[in-house]
């Protein structure tokens, strides 16, 4: 069943068009990749989505419900987290605030909100030794660990994912992507945006391709893998 | 020695009150990052409501216990004033949100004039008297330095607002949704914070405090004026950017410390050298540590 249904979306920041008529489906409990090079869309995408950009047509259902104009803070509550591109930790926070400002919609859910954190540190055992430490001290990696924990605190169903491996390094970059993995065996629905198309594709089930604003390809990770097109422009192969 | 603090206790007293002002204008400064010129305005407000109330009204009269009285004026008009401050956010900034950073400016400057020039019709250009001893006129000698019932009222008043304050902002979820605002609107939203709804009480809280500051100069100094927003208000923003505009313990520190300042300098060198040693005050720090006393520790990693 679809989780996430985006339907001819167009989006324009002043002239320029940045999304022309995108469609696409999330399906309940996968990882969709969403491919393609720097000014593609990728992040505009995950950005109407959360509500953060109004789309100027087209329509995004979340679980059956019609969320286009909505505003992002009730976006959130119908189980959308979205760890942003660059991370965007509060540095002036503690992580372990970071993490309840994660879970601010459960407010009164105490203990859904302890078990929650549980998880996230059993995940990220790096975050809860550093739990006191400001966020803006942590390292890069470190940085997009709270991240992704910070928007799991949210308990979501539909978890977006900008750029995760963006700036960190190739060993990184892998406990990272494994952690997405685990996170998603655990029953959670995950968008994922992505420049580094390899690690992109080996973690997903499916994606789909961008180009300056169109969806241009899509099909199982194993498919664009193997796809002419997809090796010469986003795999480095020749 | 008996000099220095007996001018120590003037100093703190209307430290405080700079301080109460100074915390409007870096709260809204953190979360907005614009400077809102017509707090000092709303400061003044504060004072001729309670004129209104204490002269116009005879609430004094009506309610027999004087502290009583007293209460319900502040507890009124800081209420009415955190009305207008939310009216003033709605109509002057609200609109501008998305629009260039010195528009917002400019509306503030307006509405600033405006406010002036709207009491001074109202309540006519002179100087209005407060009625004498409404705190009654109790005063200690301890060790030589005088101290009044109103300045230990002022100092205990102020003080309380301000560790309320702290530990709201410090040790709440609110507080800590404030400070994420204040750091990042966008990804505020994402962890579900209706940032219009915090910014909404940003002008509740400031506005609120600088009310009840512009009553406690009414009690102090018992003359009030249209203009006296913007004496105060100045001098408030001095404390502002003394203690790192955007940073909350800053302007309480910085409006103490410019209180102390003032008085000692007015004290040993002269009365009329007051404003000088503010602005001097303001421009050594712009100079040598624009990002105030205890402004942006936090190195940012990226």
């Amino acid at each position: 069943m679809a989780l996430l249904v985006i339907e001819n979306l167009h989006i324009f920041y002043g002239h320029v068009h940045a999304l022309k008529g995108i469609s696409l489906a999330v399906q309940e409990g996968e990882i969709l990749a969403l491919l393609g090079a720097n000014g593609a869309g990728k992040t505009t995408t995950l950005r109407a989505v959360s509500g953060l950009v109004p789309p100027r047509t087209g329509r995004i259902v979340m679980k059956g419900k019609d969320i286009r104009g909505m505003m992002a803070h009730d976006i959130v509550r119908l189980g959308v987290a979205h760890a942003p591109e660059g991370r965007r930790v509060f540095a002036t926070l503690t992580v372990e605030e970071n993490l309840d400002l994660g879970g601010y919609t459960r407010g009164r859910d105490k203990k859904g909100l302890e078990e929650s954190k549980k998880q996230v540190f059993q995940l990220f055992p790096r975050l809860r030794e550093r739990r006191r430490q400001l966020a803006g001290t942590l390292s890069g990696g470190e940085q997009q660990m709270l991240s992704i924990g910070r928007a799991l605190m949210a308990d979501p169903k539909l978890l977006l994912l900008d750029e995760p491996s963006l700036g960190l390094a190739p060993l990184l970059v892998k406990d990272i992507f494994q952690t997405i993995r685990e996170i998603n065996k655990r029953g959670v629905t995950i968008l994922l945006v992505e420049q580094n198309a390899r690690v992109a594709l080996k973690l997903a089930h499916r994606g789909v391709v961008l180009e300056t604003g169109n969806l241009v390809l899509a099909g199982t990770a194993r498919e664009l893998l193997n796809d002419e097109r997809v090796k010469k422009a986003y795999l480095g192969e020749k | 020695m008996q000099q220095f603090f007996q001018q120590l206790v003037n100093g703190l007293t209307i430290g405080s009150i700079y301080a109460l002002v100074a915390l409007g204008y870096t709260m809204v400064y953190g979360i907005l990052k614009m400077i809102n010129f017509a707090h000092g305005e709303l400061f003044m407000i504060g004072s001729f409501l309670a004129f209104t109330l204490i002269v116009s009204v005879g609430l004094m009269n009506i309610i027999p216990s004087p502290m009583v009285g007293l209460l319900i004026v502040f507890l009124f008009v800081a209420c009415l004033v955190a009305i207008l401050g939310v009216l003033l956010e709605r109509t002057a900034y609200r609109p501008l949100r998305r629009s260039t950073r010195l528009a917002p400016l400019v509306s503030a400057l307006g509405a600033s004039i405006f406010l002036q020039n709207a009491i001074m019709l109202i309540y006519g250009g002179g100087y209005l008297v407060f009625p004498e001893n409404l705190v009654p006129n109790i005063n200690w000698n301890i060790g030589g330095v005088n101290i009044g019932l109103m300045r230990v009222l002022i100092l205990f008043l102020s003080l309380s607002l301000m560790a309320a304050l702290y530990l709201l902002v410090q040790k709440t979820r609110l507080g800590a949704a404030m400070r994420a605002c204040s750091l990042d609107h966008d990804t505020a939203r994402l962890m579900g914070i209706n940032v219009d709804r915090i910014i909404a009480l940003v002008f509740i809280i400031g506005p609120a405090l600088g009310a009840i500051a512009g009553i406690m100069v009414g009690l102090y100094y018992r003359q009030i004026n249209f203009t006296m927003g913007w004496a105060y208000g100045l001098r408030a923003f001095t404390a502002a950017i003394l203690g790192g505009i955007g940073n909350i313990p800053g302007a309480m520190v910085g409006g103490l410390l410019l209180g102390v300042f003032e008085t000692i300098g007015a004290g040993y060198v002269s009365a009329a050298w007051k404003d000088a040693i503010s602005f001097l005050i303001l421009i050594l720090i712009l100079i040598l540590r624009p990002t105030g006393l205890l402004g942006e520790r936090v190195a940012e990693k990226v």
